[in-house]
Parts: C-alpha cells; sequence; structure tokens
C-alpha cells in the first residue's frame, strides 16, 4: 500500500469511528431526556400520555397516606393551584415531608394517578429544589395576574 | 480581632499573588534574572499568609466565635471539635479558602522542588499560577469573604448539614482539591511552554510526576466520595452520575488521557501539541467542576451558593482562563511543533486510541451534564438526562479503551508487529475468554454483559501477565529476582494501576450483575432472607449520642444457621437542627467477597419497622481498584529517574539550565533495543 493510500484509510477510518461514536451518543441522549412538568402542566393535559418524566411540586399538607402496613404510600404533589396524585412503593428519602419540596419520577397511569419509581426530596431546611420553586413561581403567577399570557409555561415542550 | 487577622492576611496574599505574577512573567519576557528571581520568595510569602488566614478561619470555628458570620451557618456548641473544624470548608466561602491554600501549596511546591527546572520556564510557571490564585483571591474578597461579622453576635450556631457530619467530610474535599487544583500545575508547565515557545523532552519529564500526583490525588478523591455516598445516603449506589460526580469524573477522564499523552511526549517527542491541550483541557474542567458545584446552579447536596454574583464571577474567570490559554494555545502551538512520526500499528497509535476514546467519553459525560442546564439558561423548560444516558454511552467507549489496555503496554514504540502482538496475546485471549465464559455461570445467573465486563478484566490482568512474563521469559529463573529488581517504578506503577483498572471493573460487574436489594416490613425478632443470608431485627431502641438522638436497630446476620454479623443501623435526629428531620445512618458488614448493607426507614404503627436489605457482591472492588489506582501513580512519581535527578540538583547553587538527561534504564520500551524483543 501506497503511503497515501495508507493515509488516506486512517483518516476515514477515523472519521468513520468519531462519527459512529457521535450518533451513538447523540441516540442514547435523545432517548434518556427526562422533562420536568408541574401539576399545573399536567392538569393541562401538556404531558404526551406515557412518556416518563418528573414532576416537581410541593407535598400536599395532609396528604400523606400509608397503605396498611406496607411499601406503599401515596401524597399528593402541589403547586398551589393544582394537585396530582402520586403512588410510590419504597422508601421515602429522609428529608421527604408534608408542605416540602419534593421531585418524583414516574408515568402518569390511565386513572390520571402518577406513579413514581423514585422520589427526591430537597437536602436541607433550607433548600428547595428549583423545579419545584419553579413550579409554584408559575403556579402564582398565573393566579396573580389572571393573564394566561403572562406564564410563558416554563417546563414543557418535546424533545 | 482573629477573623480581622485572618482578613487582612488575604489581602496581603493578594498583594504578593501581584508581585508572583507581574516580575516573574515580566522579567522571563525580558530576560531580567533578578526579576524571575522573584518569583519563589512572593510564592512562599503568598502561602504562607494564605495559611494564616485558614488558620484564623479554623480558630474561629474551633473557639466557636458566633460573630463571624459563616461559622453561625456552619457550626454549632454541640458539634463535636472534629467536626467543627471540617466545617471550615462544610460551606462555601471555606471551601473556596481551602481550594486557595491548596493551590498556594501547590505553588510552593512547585518553587521548592523545581530548581533542576529552567530558570525563565520556573519564573514562567509561578507567574501563571499567581495568577490563577489572583482570581480566587478576588473571588474570596468580593463575593465570599468567610470572615464577615456578624452583628449582634448570634448565642449558637446553625448547625452543620447533618449528612455531612460524617468522617468523610474531613478527607473527601481536601483530597478531591489536591486533585482539582493540582491540575493548575500542568496547566502552568503548559502554558510557560508555549509563552517560551519551547517543548521539549525535559519540559514533559518534568511535568509528567505533578500530573501524575493530582490525578492520584483525584482518583482518591473520587473514590472516597463515592464511597462516602455509598454509606451514608442509604440507597447503597456507589455513582449516581449526578452532576457533581460527573464534574470530578471529567477532569479524571481528561488527566488520564493527558498522563497517557505525557508518556508518548517524553519517550517519542510525539503528541506535543496535544498534550498541552489535554493540559488546558483537563485545568478548564477542574475549574468548570468548581463553577457547577459552587454556582448554586445545580440540584445537588454539594450546591451552596445562592448568589448570582458568584455565579457570574466564576462563568467570567472561567471564561478568561480557557479563552485566554486557549488563544495562546492558538497563536504559539505552531512553535511548539508536532514531533516524529508512527507506524498504525505501534505503542504511539494505541495511546492516541486511549485519548481520543477517554477525550469522548469525557465530551459524552460534559454534554449530558450541561445540556440540562443550557436548556434552562435559554428558557425552553426544565428537563434530566438520566443515568440510562451515561451508562448506555459510557460502556461502550470504555470497553475499547480497556481492550486497548491490555494491548498498548506490550506494542513497541514507533512501529509494532501486530503478527507478534497477536501471538503474544493469543493464550491471554484465550483464557480471559474462557473464564469470562464460565464465571457467571458459576457465580449462578449468565448474561452475555456480565460475561463481556468479566473478559474486559480477565484480558486486563492476563495482560499483565504477559507483560511481566515477557521481561522475564529471556533470562533463567535464577536471575528473575534481579530482573524484576531493575525494573524501574514507573513500569511497576503502570501495571498496578492497570490492575486497578481491572479490579474496578469486576467490582462494577458484579455488584450490577447480582446484588440483591429488599425493601421489608420488620417486627422485633422477625426475620427476612436474602441472597442465603438470614436478616433477623433482634431488638430497636432509642439511644442517645454526641448531638443527636437516635432509633438503633440490632440485626443480627445468620448464614447456614450461624450468626456471622451483628449489624445496627440507625435512624438519627439532630437535636441542634431546627426541624426534626430524621437522618438514616446505615450498617455495613464489609468483606471482601460482598457487602451486607441495612438502612432503617420509617416507623409504621405497632412496632413495625421499614428496612431495606442489600447483598452487594464484590462492592468494595470498587474502591478497591481506586485505590491501585492511585498506588500506581504513586509508584511512578516514585520512579527512581526521579530522585536521582533531585539530589544532583540540589547540589547545585544556580541553576541555569538542566542537565543532559542521564541515561538509565527507563520503561525498557523507549528504544526497541530492550528486554523488548522476546516477540
Amino acid at each position: 500500500m501506497k503511503p497515501r493510500t495508507k493515509r488516506s484509510l486512517m483518516v476515514l477510518g477515523g472519521l468513520a469511528s468519531l462519527g459512529l461514536a457521535s450518533a451513538l451518543v447523540l441516540d442514547a441522549f435523545r432517548s434518556n431526556l427526562v422533562f420536568y412538568f408541574s401539576p399545573s402542566e399536567v392538569a393541562a393535559s401538556a404531558v404526551p400520555s406515557g412518556q416518563r418524566f418528573r414532576l416537581g411540586g410541593v407535598v400536599e399538607e395532609g396528604s400523606l397516606r400509608r397503605e396498611g402496613q406496607t411499601l406503599r404510600v401515596s401524597f399528593g404533589v402541589t403547586d398551589g393551584a393544582r394537585t396530582v396524585p402520586v403512588h410510590y412503593e419504597g422508601l421515602l428519602p429522609d428529608m421527604f415531608r408534608e408542605g416540602k419540596g419534593v421531585v418524583a419520577q414516574g408515568v402518569m397511569d390511565t386513572g390520571g394517578v402518577f406513579v413514581a419509581d423514585q422520589v427526591l426530596a430537597k437536602h436541607d431546611e433550607n433548600y428547595m429544589p428549583p423545579e419545584a420553586a419553579q413550579a409554584l413561581e408559575d403556579a402564582r403567577l398565573v393566579a396573580n395576574t389572571e393573564v394566561s399570557t403572562a406564564w410563558t409555561g416554563g417546563g414543557g415542550g418535546t424533545p | 480581632m482573629i477573623p480581622e487577622i485572618g482578613h487582612f492576611a488575604l489581602t496581603l496574599a493578594l498583594l504578593l499573588a501581584c508581585v508572583q505574577v507581574v516580575l516573574p512573567l515580566w522579567g522571563a519576557a525580558r530576560d531580567r534574572t533578578a526579576w524571575m528571581a522573584l518569583g519563589r520568595p512572593a510564592a512562599a510569602g503568598q502561602a504562607l499568609f494564605v495559611l494564616v488566614a485558614f488558620a484564623c478561619l479554623m480558630w474561629s470555628f474551633y473557639a466557636n466565635d458566633f460573630s463571624v458570620r459563616y461559622v453561625v451557618q456552619h457550626s454549632n456548641t454541640a458539634l463535636p471539635w472534629a467536626y467543627r473544624l471540617a466545617a471550615v470548608w462544610g460551606g462555601h466561602e471555606g471551601s473556596i479558602l481551602l481550594w486557595l491554600l491548596i493551590l498556594s501549596g501547590w505553588t510552593l511546591a512547585v518553587a521548592l522542588f523545581s530548581r533542576h527546572l529552567e530558570f525563565g520556564m520556573l519564573a514562567r510557571i509561578l507567574g501563571i499560577m499567581g495568577l490563577i490564585s489572583i482570581g480566587f483571591l478576588l473571588f474570596i474578597l468580593f463575593t465570599s469573604n468567610p470572615f464577615d461579622r456578624l452583628f449582634p453576635a448570634a448565642l449558637n450556631g446553625d448547625d452543620l448539614n447533618p449528612q455531612l457530619q460524617d468522617p468523610g467530610l474531613i478527607l473527601h474535599p481536601p483530597l478531591l482539591y489536591m486533585g482539582y487544583v493540582g491540575m493548575a500545575v500542568p496547566f502552568g508547565f503548559a502554558m510557560a511552554a508555549l509563552l517560551a515557545g519551547k517543548l521539549d523532552a525535559a519540559w514533559a519529564r518534568w511535568t509528567r510526576p505533578w500530573a501524575t500526583v493530582s490525578w492520584c490525588f483525584l482518583t482518591l478523591g473520587i473514590a472516597l466520595g463515592s464511597a462516602w455516598a455509598y454509606y451514608e445516603l442509604g440507597w447503597g449506589g456507589w455513582w449516581f452520575w449526578d452532576p457533581v460526580e460527573n464534574a470530578s469524573l471529567m477532569p479524571w477522564l481528561v488527566g488520564a488521557a493527558l498522563l497517557h499523552s505525557l508518556a508518548v511526549t517524553e519517550k517519542r517527542g510525539t503528541f506535543k501539541m496535544w498534550t498541552v491541550l489535554l493540559a488546558i483541557i483537563a485545568f478548564s474542567l477542574s475549574l468548570l467542576g468548581t463553577f457547577l458545584v459552587r454556582s448554586g446552579v445545580l440540584t445537588s447536596v454539594h450546591a451552596f451558593a445562592t448568589d448570582p454574583k458568584r455565579g457570574v464571577f466564576i462563568l467570567l474567570f472561567l471564561g478568561i482562563v480557557v479563552g485566554g490559554s486557549l488563544l495562546l494555545f492558538a497563536l504559539r502551538a505552531a512553535q511548539v511543533g508536532l514531533g516524529g512520526r508512527f507506524a498504525t500499528v505501534s505503542r504511539e497509535s494505541m495511546l492516541l486510541g486511549n485519548n481520543v476514546l477517554l477525550m469522548v467519553a469525557a465530551s459524552a459525560v460534559l454534554l449530558g451534564t450541561l445540556y440540562p442546564l443550557l436548556i434552562d439558561a435559554l428558557g425552553m423548560g426544565k428537563l434530566s438526562v438520566g443515568p440510562p444516558y451515561f451508562n448506555a454511552v459510557f460502556v461502550p467507549l470504555m470497553a475499547p479503551a480497556l481492550f486497548l489496555m491490555g494491548i498498548g503496554p506490550i506494542a513497541r514504540w514507533q512501529r509494532a508487529d501486530a503478527g507478534g502482538l497477536a501471538r503474544r496475546l493469543r493464550w491471554a485471549l484465550a483464557v480471559s475468554l474462557a473464564a469470562a465464559l464460565a464465571t457467571p455461570w458459576l457465580a449462578g445467573g449468565w448474561s452475555a454483559w456480565t460475561s463481556f465486563g468479566y473478559f474486559l478484566a480477565f484480558w486486563i490482568f492476563a495482560s499483565v501477565a504477559v507483560n511481566l512474563g515477557g521481561r522475564l521469559a529471556a533470562r533463567p529463573w535464577r536471575e528473575w529476582w534481579r530482573v524484576l529488581r531493575v525494573q524501574p517504578g514507573s513500569y511497576y506503577g503502570m501495571l498496578v494501576a492497570h490492575v486497578g483498572m481491572g479490579v474496578l471493573v469486576v467490582g462494577v460487574t458484579t455488584v450490577g450483575s447480582y446484588e440483591i436489594e429488599r425493601d421489608v416490613i420488620m417486627r422485633p425478632s422477625e426475620t427476612a432472607s436474602a441472597a442465603g443470608y438470614v436478616f433477623r431485627l433482634d431488638t430497636i431502641s432509642q439511644r442517645p449520642g454526641s448531638n443527636y438522638i437516635a432509633d438503633r436497630a440490632v440485626i443480627s446476620v445468620f448464614r447456614n444457621e450461624q450468626r456471622i454479623a451483628i449489624l445496627t443501623p440507625e435512624r438519627r435526629i439532630y437535636t441542634a437542627a431546627q426541624s426534626a428531620n430524621p437522618m438514616t445512618e446505615a450498617s455495613i458488614d464489609t468483606g471482601l467477597t460482598r457487602d451486607l448493607y441495612v438502612a432503617l426507614g420509617d416507623a409504621l404503627e405497632g412496632g413495625a419497622w421499614i428496612v431495606r436489605i442489600y447483598v452487594k457482591p464484590f462492592v468494595s472492588w470498587i474502591w478497591g481498584g481506586g485505590i491501585l489506582m492511585a498506588l500506581g501513580g504513586g509508584l511512578a512519581v516514585l520512579d527512581r529517574r526521579y530522585r536521582r535527578r533531585v539530589a544532583q540538583a540540589d547540589g547545585c547553587v544556580a541553576p541555569v539550565a538542566a542537565p543532559p538527561p542521564p541515561s538509565y534504564p527507563d520503561t525498557g520500551a523507549a528504544v526497541p533495543k530492550r528486554v523488548e524483543t522476546t516477540a
């Protein structure tokens, strides 16, 4: 093989593997984005059905129920305007409290219940997950101004 | 009074840092020895004053000086004294001060241990490191002064975040910062080489130990952070692909690429521009990590600051450092030169492959970490990139890198013989394939992924054996001990670090494939079983601790009717915190081949408790692998060629230029004339 042919082959091979790597990365990336939605957006049917997403808000006061002596719990996540019922089976994080910020990840079932497989709570007393804070802020804006155009819907969208 | 001394010391350190930047850099440009000579004392003075400031802050914490705002926010009289001292870096201001202290420590180390460097080069390195110091000093003095007073003084402090009250806090941040900040040294070397327009084998030789040491600290810091998350968070996970973890993983990956690229630059004089670029990227990613973690843009335990001024400052500083260094690179890289040529099959090409893979992996992690922030900043919504993305990308990128890890060290520099390589490695390949197919079957559950993971690990072990065997095979066995003794430290360092990677892969594969997790509801004297172990809840009672009250369970673990461990998970309520948030304190029986992990959940009515039980086979191998990698780096740095040169240099009074490189044996691969010929 001539040196020049060899060099071209090397360059081609390099480009091909780089292209392959990029394709791999971008494909994995696209299929693993998880979006945040607030309870108001869920109520407004902004969420495509069957899609996994993160629900951010505050655990509604007095909503935490445990199903007998099992690991199954249910609670409401609210942004002040709307509330979404959530079902979860497993250990709740240490910082999980009624009236405090929470982020749950999962899917909506057909009955309008959010089935979570992961529940994240804030990390300390003064800390509110930004997603939950944003949800509260959005809901407050809607309630106060009554001009729905003031709300930009920060959190929706599809990939 | 003490806090004011600390504040004043920081101001003096800033002035000295300015001297350390301006005069040596100017002197190096004008070739004035006296000005260049100022770099060293200025660096020493700066380090001294930063140390004074740090000591003042430590004293304020120790003495419970609640007139200092930062102390009030992060300490409490009930906190044990060791945690009070560690609380210095339990918040934003103090951790930036720790960063600065470590930076000035590294600068001082460069000033002390680089007498063999050319005078102008040392002056430039100190000047560049001084510039970074100035950035951080300004950041502390203008946006995050830890010595700010509170008036009127508080009666008691708000307490340290209970999750941080752990021995991990004492070690994890300093180790990690040693690694992060240590990347500033190769960065300084790279900048100095660009400024001088000169990059030779001596440069690479003296950059290598600094890059290696900081990479080792980074490795240990990450491993410790992972272990801490494992036992503290109570979820039993060892890696979460949390943005903060990613922030430390990216410089680690690039640092690993830098180590390998530096080896080529030293041995073969190739990859010069690439090495310089890697040094720039590694440090930039360290700074980016600081920005991500400390600016409050992330949702994380590590995110302290919420003041937007700080975020803007770090972002600006990041822009100046990255932009300035890349500009200098663009202007000067051509002068540095490309270096020698090499064939398609050679050790160079394999190291290039390793470098490209590591860089692509780092970029993929960067994409997944920054994309959600970018989308949020553009107001296009909030989203997160989950662990499945990182796993899907990381595994296929690291697998070929691990495969190359087996071949590269055996291949010859410049031109290797593909057939000869295949012949040398065929048994290693056959043995590791057979063992990889058999192991999961013996372990009780065969899957292709598990087998593949084991194959990569066994392949690394087998190729290390082939490598070592190749050095011995040429000699009669009576001389083996002597042959082993003359091999340099860097050779053993490489082998140990590679074995460490294999150990890590074994741990990751085994835990990923065979761990058992059970959430159960237990009353006293009830049992639950997992993976052949029977867990019995004996008692559960309240017990006071130093600054908390705990519900403490006693759980006996039986195997084959025999009690093998007693675990005592706790659920603590820290009394000083305003709220009554409980903290889970998991109890773990650690073993070489398995961890038994129990965490206590909520109490239910009727004396029942939720208990989470894990059986995690080989999980400790993950951290063991990290320790081996760091150990390997340590062996490489202790290589006798560095010590010999230092000993020589100590005799020199005025080191004007580096003496010509002496010719002692190195990794045996530098020139094809050594033992390598066994193929």
